[in-house]
């Protein structure tokens, strides 16, 4: 799987792609913790997840949850199918904050 | 389904214990992201067949591939590693009565994986609020319901993400409204992770609410392998036995029944006949 930031609008747009699982979770999780370590608004874009297990699931709610301490951006965005049904399995959907696309995200 | 390769192969299995014959010629194949259910009463062989997917036991003759592996030729270490991509529920729900309902949880994360404690924490976390065991994590199992023991052990199943579950009477010894809490999750967790699911139980209305096909064990023998559908309206008067709870007298075989009784060894490698055959 590959992880490719870029900067945009003052946030930085995580795009993960591939699979995100026990094998490639934690740098994704070392990527999205430093950028909550330096108070970045992050946008995820999750159009190109073809698969996201619970490992990669815990990884994200880590950094959600560093960015409300924090009181910066941390959006999920465009979350593909496969993602999405593993989020809304354990109601996670209700939790993260979501946009339909990555300017939406960017703009909330 | 797709056309990818089946999830589990059976072909021509059989296996004895001792002298009896207690799997007959089994063969069968369970699809990616399938629900697929082996039913029969007891005694039919159901559990024997779980054992063998789960490769706890060695056949005496066939082959069985799981997630296109040859189980019969694998190393220990091979087969570890093959499991560690595999859940079971088991019926008792075989929960380590010393440690907490999250140390049972998390126990395969720690064992296998490299994940930092965090992530595994929630990750456990994550597994208890999708079996609706939210906040339990510091319960000893022994402080836990029949139900949430069954939840719990699913909980413990799934935490690796397998690719495929196996779950041994899901619904046994539950009341029937938290029995269809977990024919419920079963097909949650089909839905959203994708995973095959093998589930042996006897237990006809849960059959029917999850199963995609159904496997009907009958004295070590598949007496049927079909759709729900196909199942339910098939003439074979064994199935509808089976389906409509009706008991079977078996056939008395006077010679064999004498030599039971007066303890004599049977002749052949029979099966010895039973009293009778009902769900």
């Amino acid at each position: 799987m590959k992880i490719e930031s870029r900067e945009r609008d003052g946030a930085v747009v995580v795009a993960l792609v591939g699979e995100v699982d026990l094998q490639h979770s934690p740098s994704v999780r070392k990527h999205l913790m430093e950028l909550m370590f330096d108070r970045r608004p992050v946008v995820v874009d999750m159009t190109a997840v073809e698969y996201i297990d619970s490992s990669g699931i815990a990884s994200l709610v880590e950094a959600y949850q560093a960015a409300r301490k924090n009181g910066t951006r941390f959006v999920l965005a465009a979350v593909s199918q496969p993602a999405m049904r593993v989020l809304q399995l354990a109601r996670l959907d209700k939790v993260f904050a979501l946009a339909d696309t990555v300017e939406a995200g960017l703009s909330a | 389904m797709s056309n990818a390769p089946p999830s589990i192969e059976v072909i021509n299995l059989d296996t004895h214990y001792g002298d009896r014959q207690v799997l007959k010629n089994v063969s069968l194949s369970v699809n990616p992201g399938e629900i697929f259910v082996i039913m029969g009463g007891s005694g039919s062989g159901k559990t024997t067949l779980l054992n063998h997917l789960l490769g706890l036991l060695r056949p005496t003759s066939g082959t069985i591939r799981i997630l296109g592996k040859d189980i019969n030729t694998l190393s220990s270490l091979e087969m570890q590693d093959l499991r560690t991509r595999m859940g079971v529920a088991f019926q008792s729900g075989a929960l380590f009565s010393s440690m907490s309902v999250g140390d049972n949880i998390a126990l395969p994360l720690r064992e296998h994986t490299d994940l930092d404690e965090m992530t595994i924490g929630i990750v456990t976390r994550l597994k208890l609020e999708v079996v609706s065991l939210a906040g339990f994590e510091h319960l000893m199992p022994a402080e836990l319901s029949g139900g949430m023991i069954k939840r719990a052990a699913f909980a413990r199943a799934i935490v690796m993400d397998p690719k495929l579950l196996f779950c041994d009477e899901p619904s046994a010894g539950l009341d029937p409204v938290v029995a269809s809490s977990i024919d419920d999750l079963i097909l949650r967790l089909r839905d959203a992770m994708g995973m095959s699911i093998v589930v042996v139980t006897h237990d006809l209305d849960s059959t029917f609410k999850i199963a995609d096909r159904i496997c009907v064990l009958d004295k070590g023998e598949v007496l049927a392998l079909d759709t729900v559908d196909a199942i339910r309206n098939s003439p074979n008067e064994r199935i509808q036995n089976l389906l409509n709870r009706r008991t079977e007298e078996a056939e008395v075989d006077p010679d064999a029944y004498l030599r039971r009784l007066l303890g004599e060894k049977e002749k052949h490698a029979n099966q010895p006949t039973q009293g009778r055959t009902g769900l």
